[in-house]
Order: C-alpha cells, then structure tokens, then sequence
C-alpha cells in the first residue's frame, strides 16, 4: 500500500467506526431537510421552488460537521507530526485526507438525497439533475473547508471558528450550486451555464485548497 | 552518518528557549540531552525533526540521503503515542509501516519484540499508557530509519518496558543509528554522551532578571 492510500484508508475507517462522524453527517442533512416542510407547511408549489436550496444549505452544513475534527484529532494525539516526517509531500496527504472527508460524509449524503428530494416535491428527471450538482459540487465544500480546517488547528472549540472562517467562502458554490439545481427543477435557465461554473470552482478548490491548507498547517505546528 | 549542530537558537512564543547549542553525533552514537523543566529539551528535539525553525545556527547531516531531509530519516517519538483509539493494535502499527513507505512483515514482529502481539486485534482505546507508549516503540522497530529523536521514551514504560528500550536503542547504536533523547533519568547507556541544556539557562537568568525586575 503505499502512504497516501494508506492513510485514505485509515482516515475512513476511522470514520465509519465508533465516534466517526461519517453517519452524523448524513442523519443531520436528512433531519435538516426533514424538518423544512414542517416549518414551512404543507405547500408543495413552495416547497419545490425551495427545495434545492434547502437541500444544498442542509448538505453545506453537515459537510462542516466533521470538518474540525480533520486535522484537530491528528494534531491532539500527535499524528500529526509523524506525518510531518513521512515521505508524502503534505498537499497530497491533506489532499488524501480531504477526499476521505468527501468519501465518507458527501457520498452517503448524495446518495440520501433522491429520497429525502421526494419530500420536497423534486420529480425523480429533475432529482438526477439535482444529485449531479452535489456530486460535482460537494468537493469544492470540502476542499475549501480543509483550508479553514488547517488553519483552526490548534484552537479549542475549532468548529466555531471553522464555520465563521468557510461559510463565506462557499457563498459561490453555493450561488451556482443552487442556481444549477434550480435549472434542473424548474427552468427556464439553461442547466449547463450555472453547472459549468460549478465544475470550475470544484476544480479551482481542489487545486487551491491542499496548498492553501499545507502553508497553514505548517505554521499552526510550529 | 553524522548529525551536527552549530550555534542553535530556538524561540518560542517570542522567548528565547535556548541559543548557542552545538552538537555532533555519529553514527552509533547517542546523545542524552538534559535540563530542568522548560529547559528546551524537548523544544530541541522538535528543531531537529523540523517540526520548529531555528531562530539561528545550523543543522546538517552528513552521509544520509541528500534527497531526504533530516526528519525524513528520522523517527520521531513525542510525549503523545500517536495512536487511534478506534483502530486495533495492529491497524495502528500496520498505517504508520504503510504510510513511512516500509514493508509490513515486520509488523508482527515488532509487536512480539514490544510485548503487544497477543493483543494485536484489541482496540487499542483499551490499552493503557504504558501500552501505548510500547505501541509507539514498535513503529521505531518496524520502520528502518537511522536517526531516533526520543522524547522522555522511558516515561510511562515500568520497568520490565524500560530494560527492553534499552536493548532497543543497543541494538540500533549496534546497526549503525543515532540516538538523540531527551531525559531526566538515565538512558542506561553506557556510551551516551550528555548535552546539559542548565548551564547557559541559569546564566541568562541572571543576566535578565534585573532587567525584567526594574519596570
């Protein structure tokens, strides 16, 4: 195995054991969005017409969930430094670690989705549209808040800090997230124009955020 | 091999921790770094790894592989064991072999050497600090790498533990290692040399403390 899928794998199984966090993630977007047309009442010509922003709020808040703990529990038991030493240069490690925070709380939140969509009155053509934003987009969620993760380190009570430091950073994701979740379900605006955006933030925070996350860790150790 | 210091400054939080430190360690050789409490042993050591940049001075290494830094070469053992309550005893030990680029047979056997391989499948949130700490010296056995920074090793081991370390640490100054650790007891080495970090400490003290007194 080599290191960096050594540690991928590592980081998942943590994840899903005991304590994870994997699972919290994906109850919260599913009670989040569960609670929504309780809040709401029952009108379903509303519902819909909020219904991808709703989901995509609740999927950007529980990708934060776990988010503090990504490089926290590895800086209190002193893993972090071990992997200082190791041979794989930190981008690609925070980037492996980063994928594993994406494998195990965006995936089973994706997967949640079509269902948790029919309580919002999302019509299963327009739900593929829908998953397929979050599919693309929930990276860019993840690989900005690697960025916040490396940088509220060594605080106590990081998440807060965490949340304040990244939510504004993913107001464009949300922005065309929502926006090409919208041309999916309703129209009339091409699904393609807002979609493409999304791609290209992914790919520009998948470029960024490792190198970002890297300058910060290495100032947090010392 | 051979790692040297020269003029090692180190600041923390603004403070000066230590300055003027020298050393040199060959291969086989071990060095006992001494010192009160807040003296900067284990802030030395943290330099070494790279963990903390120098304020000043030079740390080079002579005859390893110049395209690996110091830590690369190096295992570095802390006060905390770096170890994952929710992975058995052997999962730990098996993702840092991985991730250090090692080959995983020697596993088992490290775990035997260190005492813990009837218990390789346990959980290792039920080990005790002891046994994490024992956990910890295994990933030194299984893992080559011929620089060893020890941080107070010996801290929580008894003293069935402590004798084992001290074969340990035997046998690599034997195979041609270095050790560099940070100690208030003895190593029970006999060859160690003693870098006491006290002296220039106390001198500082009483050089700055009227200072610090006037205003």
């Amino acid at each position: 195995m080599t290191p960096l899928t050594a540690l991928l794998v590592r980081d998942m199984r943590i994840a899903v054991r005991v304590g994870g966090g994997a699972l919290i993630g994906v109850l919260f977007f599913v009670v989040v969005v569960t609670l929504t047309p309780f809040a709401v009442g029952p009108d379903l010509a509303l519902l819909k017409r909020i219904g991808p922003a709703i989901l995509w709020l609740a999927a950007l808040l529980a990708s934060l969930l776990a988010l503090d703990r990504l490089f926290a529990s590895d800086h209190e038991d002193g893993s972090l430094d071990l992997i200082l030493t190791g041979r794989a240069p930190l981008e690609l490690v925070i980037a492996a670690k980063g994928l594993a925070h994406w494998l195990t709380t965006a995936v089973p939140l994706i997967l949640a989705a079509p269902l948790i969509g029919l309580l919002l009155d999302i019509e299963p053509p327009a739900q593929a549209g829908l998953v397929l934003t979050l599919l693309v987009g929930t990276p860019a969620l993840t690989f900005i808040g690697v960025v916040g993760a490396a940088i509220a380190v060594t605080l106590r009570r990081g998440g807060l800090m965490l949340a304040v430091i990244v939510l504004p950073l993913t107001v464009p994701v949300l922005i065309f997230g929502v926006a090409a979740a919208n041309a999916a379900v309703a129209g009339p605006v091409p699904f393609g124009t807002p979609f493409t955006v999304l791609c290209a933030l992914t790919l520009a925070s998948l470029v960024i955020g490792p190198f970002a996350a890297a300058a910060a860790l290495r100032l947090d150790i010392e | 091999m051979r790692l040297s210091a020269a003029d090692l400054d180190c600041h923390r939080g603004g403070r000066e921790v230590f300055a003027g430190i020298g050393f040199h360690l060959a291969a086989g050789q071990a060095l006992a770094v001494t010192g009160r409490n807040g003296a900067g042993k284990s802030s030395l050591l943290r330099t070494v790894a790279g963990f903390i940049r120098p304020a000043g001075g030079r740390l080079w290494l002579e005859g390893g592989d110049p395209e690996l830094s110091i830590a690369e070469q190096a295992h570095y053992l802390g006060h905390q064991d770096a170890v994952k309550p929710s992975l058995s005893v052997t999962e730990n030990l098996r993702f840092w072999t991985a991730f250090f680029g090692a080959d995983a047979h020697k596993v088992q056997d490290a775990l035997e050497w260190v005492g813990l391989g009837a218990i390789g499948a346990l959980p290792a949130a039920y080990l005790s600090a002891g046994q994490r700490r024992r956990l910890s010296i295994a990933r030194l056995l299984a893992v080559k790498r011929p620089i060893w920074l020890l941080d107070e090793p010996a801290s929580t081991l008894d003293a069935a533990g402590r004798g084992k370390l001290t074969d340990f640490m035997q046998s690599h100054l034997a195979g041609g290692g270095l050790i560099l650790a940070a100690t208030h007891g003895a190593l029970g080495l006999s060859s160690a040399q003693e870098l006491s970090l006290d002296r220039p400490a106390h001198a500082r003290t009483d050089k700055t403390q009227p200072a610090e007194a006037a205003p």
